[in-house]
């Protein structure tokens, strides 16, 4: 039976004393896939930045609805560090032909369509996974599954990716340089706990 | 912190049917996810349809490989939007629906992993459904034309996942 209310009274004799309000109550599970920033684009800015990140997850989960107004292709960076610290390999698939293409030595990770960019009316959209993002002994690993379709054109990509320092990732840099992110844009970041 | 990653519905199939539904899709989410799971022996690929609209409004760019090479398919102004599982059995699939309720048009992300042990397909596909309507109803049919059955145990989960 779950404690819901106590009251002074003299009929409350002999009773066991609990020191903790959760006797009696069920015990509280915690959401093992928790919510823990969004963002919508602003039509002024190319730039969405998740930051004060908690170490508390075992891996992190951004999902992105992304229009722009120039079409260019998005990116990630951690901790601010635009330093080409960054290396990336993608397996794309354009309708026609299935191609694999990577890039060291980058300033960023490239998310979503890696070749052709984002579009202006019809989102890319995608997964991108950040393992072991609170490590303070590894590398940085992503996992990026994005995409996107104009009836006609358009294509998918799965990309990996590492950031090449061992620091606990507790910000998030999401951007498209010289492009802004649509009003129609939605970026969230989720936390991913373990047992 | 709110749950973010909510079941709204799912089906087991008892007994053979054309179709699977989830209609009356609450807008309260961010996104949402499909888990299916094709029953043994599925005679022909898997469709869905939003909303039950049978206008030419899907299309997809698929990227796929079947133990042999890696290829890249599409298909546009159809009536359905495609996803192949026609090896029949082992294969389940996840669709994510981005932005679901919101009024751009509907873009969603699919993968299939199908293996029987010498054939097989793994496939990641981006789906369009050129509408701007809020989903509230996603339509899975057996085939195209709906008239063919998914097998017993077919099973289809729906989540809801919102964010922050």
């Amino acid at each position: 039976m779950a404690v819901t209310k106590i009251k002074t009274t003299s009929s409350f004799t002999n009773l066991t004393k609990y020191d903790s309000f959760l006797a009696g109550n069920a015990a509280y599970s915690p959401a093992a896939f928790e919510s823990i920033a969004s963002a919508t684009g602003t039509g002024s800015s190319g730039t969405i930045t998740f930051s004060s990140i908690p170490s508390t997850y075992t891996s992190l989960q951004i999902r992105y609805n992304a229009i722009t107004t120039a079409g260019q292709f998005m990116r990630i960076q951690f901790n601010s560090d635009t330093g080409t610290n960054y290396a990336r390999h993608s397996l794309r698939g354009n309708g026609t032909t299935a191609s694999a293409t990577g890039n060291i030595t980058t300033a960023f990770i490239a998310i979503g369509d890696t070749a052709n960019g984002t579009n202006t009316t019809y989102a890319t959209v995608g997964v991108t996974d950040i393992q072991d993002y609170a490590s303070t002994t590894r590398n940085k690993t992503v996992r990026d599954f994005g995409g996107m379709d104009n009836n006609g054109g358009g294509a998918v990509c799965l990309s990996s990716g590492v950031w090449l320092n061992t620091s606990a990732i507790t910000s998030i840099t999401f951007f498209i340089p010289t492009d802004n992110f649509t009003t129609s844009t939605t970026v969230s970041l989720y936390g991913i706990k373990g047992a | 912190m709110p749950a973010t990653y909510e079941p709204i519905a799912t089906t087991t199939l008892g007994s053979a049917a054309t179709a699977i539904n989830f209609s009356s899709i609450p807008a309260t989410y961010t996104d949402l996810r499909v888990i299916f799971r094709n029953g043994d022996s599925q005679p022909s690929n898997t469709h869905f349809r939003l909303n039950t609209d049978s206008g030419s409004n899907y299309s997809f760019t698929s990227l796929n490989g079947n133990g042999t090479s890696a290829t890249s398919d599409r298909n546009t102004n159809s009536t359905t939007l495609e996803i192949n599982t026609s090896n029949g059995s082992n294969a389940f699939l996840t669709l994510d629906f981005f932005n679901y309720a919101g009024s751009t048009f509907k873009t969603s992300l699919i993968t299939l992993s199908n293996d029987s042990n010498g054939t097989g397909y793994v496939i990641r596909q981006v789906g369009l459904w050129r509408s701007t309507a809020a989903i509230t109803s996603i339509n899975f049919r057996c085939g195209g034309a709906g008239t063919l059955n998914f097998p017993i145990g077919t099973t289809a989960t729906l989540y809801g996942i919102l964010k922050a």
